[in-house]
């Protein structure tokens, strides 16, 4: 690709993560078509994810979920202004290249969809377009990091309106930096060990106390509290998947839960916002969700 | 700065990247568009970077025709001139206003200013390639833009200019 000027490269870390960092305090909200990326826009999201059935049906239909067709995709990008990102599944490199190769701003590497390899992620460093995936725990960050992805998010339980576990996602996350910055430099190798990464990314966690790229959270979001209540928790910004979509009244929900993102330490403005906004997401009790129906488990 | 009471305070305001058409839908949604443009007009020293540049123009190209800007800048800036993500890179310019040592810079879906008016002084332009001779820094009184992030490379001579900015205004 001819690049700007000449001494200039596309594609690399920091223009990578920079990309994340225009996101931070912001909500990305999971579409399907152009009618409700247009919707999500209206609503104040800073960008909208393309992808083939929100996570609430997959669970519902079941079957094999795969990226989204690349008609529906070019449909949201020209639809809107703001970045469009999509997902592709575990490990499906050609979905990847699909999907830079339609002009993404940015690839989800989801565990909401099928996982296509049991055992590699995508080899994200080969890519120029940016890459987000999920994470339950530390270790797991770190691997996606090592791999190459530029952007990090609590997983969750995705489609269940249940924001247990992206809590406990998100806690696991930054509870296991604060304990690595309490580490001298001998335990940092044992501490790598154990988290099953990288010693170089782990003892520049423990030097920075906190990780090299933006953390977002996402799983089970649906209503402007549960935004609020994770970004108070150290998220920076946050994905809404099935939450909008599969309310009562989309448009208010969403631009309900954008104003309680960017005051999310605000509590009359997150009570002002939450009134008449209709019927929430039916949710899901995630303990009584059978082992294959947790998408949190897929990714290693 | 989230709310009108917290503008009171400030001597000079930076306006970061982030999407340009978001802030602006929620400069207006939280009453804050207005607030704003007045106190540009009365004279607040503002950078802005990226995004921020876009919000600081008069006019645009390739926005949204519902998109407003805060305005004050005598410049017509076009979004994302570069491209979408993928199109996104770093490199280096000269930015004599800050030194002779070249500034790196890293373009994000970043715009340039397509033409500015006669009391725009242009700052930093790119080298070379397609993009050539494309502005990508200006500054006009007490208002300073650029289309790129110095805040990414540790780099804080842009930072720096405009705190001088604040102190002179």
């Amino acid at each position: 690709m001819s690049t700007p000027t000449s001494s200039s490269v596309t594609g690399s870390a920091r223009v990578k993560r920079g990309m994340a960092e225009m996101l931070k305090g912001g909500v990305i909200m999971d579409v399907v078509t152009p009618e409700q990326a247009k919707i999500a826009e209206d609503a104040g999201a800073v960008a909208v994810m393309a992808l083939e059935r929100v996570p609430a049906d997959i669970r519902v239909e079941g079957g094999v979920a795969r990226m989204s067709d690349p008609d529906m995709i070019d449909g949201i990008i020209a639809a809107v202004s703001i970045p469009v990102m999509a997902k592709a599944r575990i490990g499906h490199f050609v979905e990847a290249q699909l999907l830079q190769s339609l002009g993404v701003d940015y690839v989800d590497e989801s565990e909401v969809l099928t996982p296509a390899d049991e055992a590699h992620h995508i080899d994200k460093w080969a890519f120029t377009v940016p890459f987000v995936c999920g994470a339950t725990n530390l270790g797991e960050a770190i691997r996606r990091l090592a791999e190459g992805a530029a952007m990090i998010r609590s997983k969750g339980e995705a489609g269940t309106g249940n924001v247990v576990e992206a809590t406990r996602h998100m806690r696991a996350i930054r509870g296991d930096i604060r304990r690595l910055a309490n580490l001298d430099e001998a335990e940092l190798y044992a501490a790598a060990k154990e988290l099953r990464a990288p010693y170089d990314i782990v003892a520049e966690i423990a030097e920075t106390g906190k990780l090299p790229v933006v953390l977002f959270t996402a799983g089970g979001i649906a209503t402007p509290a549960d935004a609020a209540m994770m970004m108070q928790l150290g998220a920076e910004g946050v994905f809404v998947g099935s939450g909008i979509f599969k309310s009562g009244d989309p448009a208010k929900r969403a631009e309900a839960i954008v104003k309680a993102t960017t005051f999310h330490d605000d509590p009359d403005v997150i009570a002002k916002v939450s009134r008449g906004l209709g019927e929430a997401m039916v949710g899901l009790n995630v303990e009584q969700l059978p082992a294959d129906q947790r998408f949190a488990g897929r990714g290693w | 700065m989230r709310r009108e009471i917290e503008l009171e305070s400030v001597d000079g305001l930076i306006l970061p990247g982030g999407e340009s058409t978001t802030i602006a839908k929620l400069l207006t949604r939280f009453e804050l568009m207005e607030p704003l443009r007045k106190h540009i007009g009365s004279g607040l020293a503002v950078y802005g970077s990226c995004a921020g540049m876009i919000l600081l123009a008069d006019r645009l190209l390739d926005a949204p025709s519902d998109q407003r800007t805060l305005g004050g800048l005598d410049v017509t800036v076009r979004r994302n001139a570069f491209g979408r993500q993928v199109d996104s890179f770093e490199g280096d310019l000269d930015f004599p206003a800050v030194g002779d040592r070249p500034m790196h810079a890293v373009f994000i879906r970043a715009p340039w200013v397509e033409q500015a008016g006669p009391g725009v002084q242009t700052l930093a332009s790119i080298p070379s390639g397609p993009a050539a001779g494309r502005i990508v820094a200006v500054r006009q009184g007490v208002l300073l833009a650029t289309a790129f992030h110095p805040e990414m490379t540790g780099d804080t001579r842009v930072h720096e200019l405009f705190v001088r900015i604040v102190r002179a205004a």
